[in-house]
């Protein structure tokens, strides 16, 4: 799957309470959040991006809280892919739980810059920005996480091959 | 091949001999945790998977505590989802307030987890329950709807690395400015995916409150899970409020850390996080002069009796100084009552605190003491994000209750020693 979109740059550490602060806790529903996306650190984010635009980040992504909120948010702003230099547990998982990709690298965070156009092949972990002209690898996605991005998500994912299938469980 | 305590327990519940670091095991979980802000996406998950029944009723925690007694209508609505999936599948560990509190507070305070257990939250301090010399880590929504369906998880194991602690602490140091410093030494991710092992004979001579502190914040550093050897006291503790045996394991003498280090505590005086990072972290004698308009001590960090014991020792026969705003939130229903016995509400209101009800309170901005534009907080609990206790352009400092206690009489960051 090929992803295309333009780059909004984040740098490092970019914790959850930054990705959505908990007061917008009090709702569950992924377009309430994503209303609410980067609320502090980049307000009105949800209208300055257009659908599958790429978040490229330093390290330590989605540190903090293990509130699932914060890629739900993400996701439903529109975000297609995360490329950063690396991730924080809790957010990793959950990421790919709810059918978000993400992409370790550190070149590609050193060189895109904000407003690049760029496009992420998932299953080479190809990076490609048009804009300087160069390509970067990410570090591959384990394969039975990316059978669960490809479902859309640990639910479809279940669903698809059913509750006692010893890797999904 | 030697393991280490957290290589053993995941090894127990994946049913295989040994779990080394980097396998990818499947576990069985004895304790699924969730609270009012994760629970309601748990079961929306837990219902798209469609299946009807829970794995188990009596291995499921589900917990009021982050936005009530509710804020608003959006988190009574919340709230609600939880108690009618509780009530619905006979959860057996649904606490309405009232009985309850935080809820890494009250499950080691119930004996709901003992040495050995493998316990998986939908809230990133599930780390604290290390403490017991159980496993015990944070993951998200969808993970624990499916735990709550399967009773099971995938886990990769995780390397340790071993923090030994020797020496005599100085006075006023406690387990919170041990977990301080050490989160100034590693860094905020500086123990990403590991599991870190708090051992030495400092860590042994410390109270299952002070233990608890110091687990809770293993997240702060990036990792995994945070624990500690079961001894006598973890082991006293646990008697007086479990009757299932507890699995005692400890980790082998020549198992494999990716690495230990070695802090002298003698060094270390009382420390100070400051904005807006857990390890941004001073000594207290360097901290200057930092006023502050609120202080709050509670949370799944610092909200026990011996927390409010030690705040209430301070502030006996003082009050706290003008302008000053002193927010006290005891971490459980249970230790409420006990502070009232002991005298140390009469003696913390006395003093001119506030007192809230048994609940996370404002360490996470929502509910019950959030700060306005420039205000600034020093406050016992575990983060100090930009915008964590309210207003984006406030100001979070974390310190000991006894720290707290005695800047709430200073009315600036200060030591119990200058009172």
């Amino acid at each position: 799957m090929k992803l295309q979109g333009k780059v909004r740059k984040f740098g490092d550490n970019v914790d959850t309470d930054l990705i959505i602060p908990a007061k917008f806790l009090n709702v569950s529903d992924k377009d309430e959040l994503a209303k609410n996306c980067f609320a502090y650190l980049k307000p009105d984010f949800i209208n300055t991006i257009n659908h599958g635009d790429i978040i490229v980040a330093g390290e330590n992504f989605g540190y903090g809280s293990s509130r699932e909120h914060a890629p739900l948010a993400i996701k439903s702003a529109g975000i297609s892919v995360i490329v950063a230099e690396s991730f924080a547990r809790i957010f990793y998982r959950n990421a790919f739980n709810i059918g978000l990709p993400i992409l370790e690298s550190k070149e590609a965070y050193l060189s895109i810059r904000e407003g690049d156009q760029v496009s992420v092949d998932l299953s080479t972990g190809e990076i490609e920005d048009k804009d300087i002209g160069k390509i970067f690898f990410a570090r591959p996605i384990p394969d039975f996480m990316r059978e669960i991005v490809d479902a859309g998500g640990l639910v479809e994912y279940i669903k698809k091959k059913g509750l006692t299938d010893d890797r999904c469980v | 091949m030697p393991m280490t305590i957290t290589e053993k327990i995941l090894a127990r519940h994946a049913g295989v001999d040994q779990a080394l670091p980097g396998d990818l095991i499947n576990v069985n979980v004895d304790m699924a945790l969730a609270n009012d802000i994760t629970a309601p996406l748990a079961i929306k998950v837990f219902k798209e998977i469609g299946t009807h029944f829970v794995f188990d009723p009596e291995k499921i925690a589900l917990i009021p505590d982050h936005f009530v007694p509710n804020k608003d209508i959006e988190s009574a609505e919340q709230a609600k989802v939880m108690r009618e999936f509780a009530i619905q599948h006979q959860i057996k560990y649904y606490y309405e307030i009232g009985q309850s509190g935080i809820e890494h507070v009250i499950l080691p305070e119930k004996g709901l987890v003992i040495p050995g257990d493998l316990v998986i939250g939908a809230d990133s301090h599930t780390c604290t329950y290390g403490a017991l010399g159980a496993f015990s880590t944070g993951v998200g929504s969808t993970d624990l709807g499916v735990i709550m369906a399967t009773g099971k998880t995938w886990l990769k194991v995780p390397q340790t690395i071993k923090l030994n602690y020797e020496g005599n602490l100085l006075p006023w140091v406690e387990g919170k400015d041990l977990i301080l410093y050490t989160l100034h030494e590693l860094g905020i991710n500086g123990a990403n995916y590991h599991a870190l092992e708090f051992s030495g004979t400092v860590i042994k001579g410390l109270s299952m409150a002070q233990r608890f502190t110091m687990t809770n914040m293993a997240v702060e550093a990036g990792a995994k899970n945070g624990i500690i050897e079961p001894d006598e006291i973890t082991l006293a503790y646990v008697a007086e409020r479990s009757s299932r045996s507890p699995f005692v394991c400890t980790t082998d003498p020549d198992a494999d850390y990716e690495k230990v280090i070695n802090i002298e505590v003698g060094k270390i005086e009382p420390q100070v996080a400051f904005p807006h990072s857990p390890d941004n972290v001073r000594p207290l004698s360097q901290v200057g002069n930092i006023t502050l308009d609120q202080v709050f001590i509670g949370s799944c960090t610092n909200g026990r009796l011996e927390d409010l014991r030690k705040a209430a020792m301070i502030l006996n026969g003082r009050t706290v100084a003008n302008g000053i705003r002193l927010i006290v939130i005891p971490g459980s229903q249970l230790i409420y009552g006990e502070a009232i016995k002991e005298g140390i509400i009469q003696t913390l209101i006395n003093a001119g605190a506030v007192i809230g009800p048994p609940s996370c309170g404002p360490c996470l901005g929502g509910h019950l003491g959030v700060l306005a534009e420039s205000e600034r907080a020093l406050s016992t609990t575990n983060r100090n994000f930009i915008g964590r206790m309210g207003h984006p352009k406030s100001e979070v400092y974390l310190a000991s209750p006894v720290v707290a206690a005695a800047s709430a009489i200073l009315g600036r960051i200060g030591s119990p020693d200058e009172i």
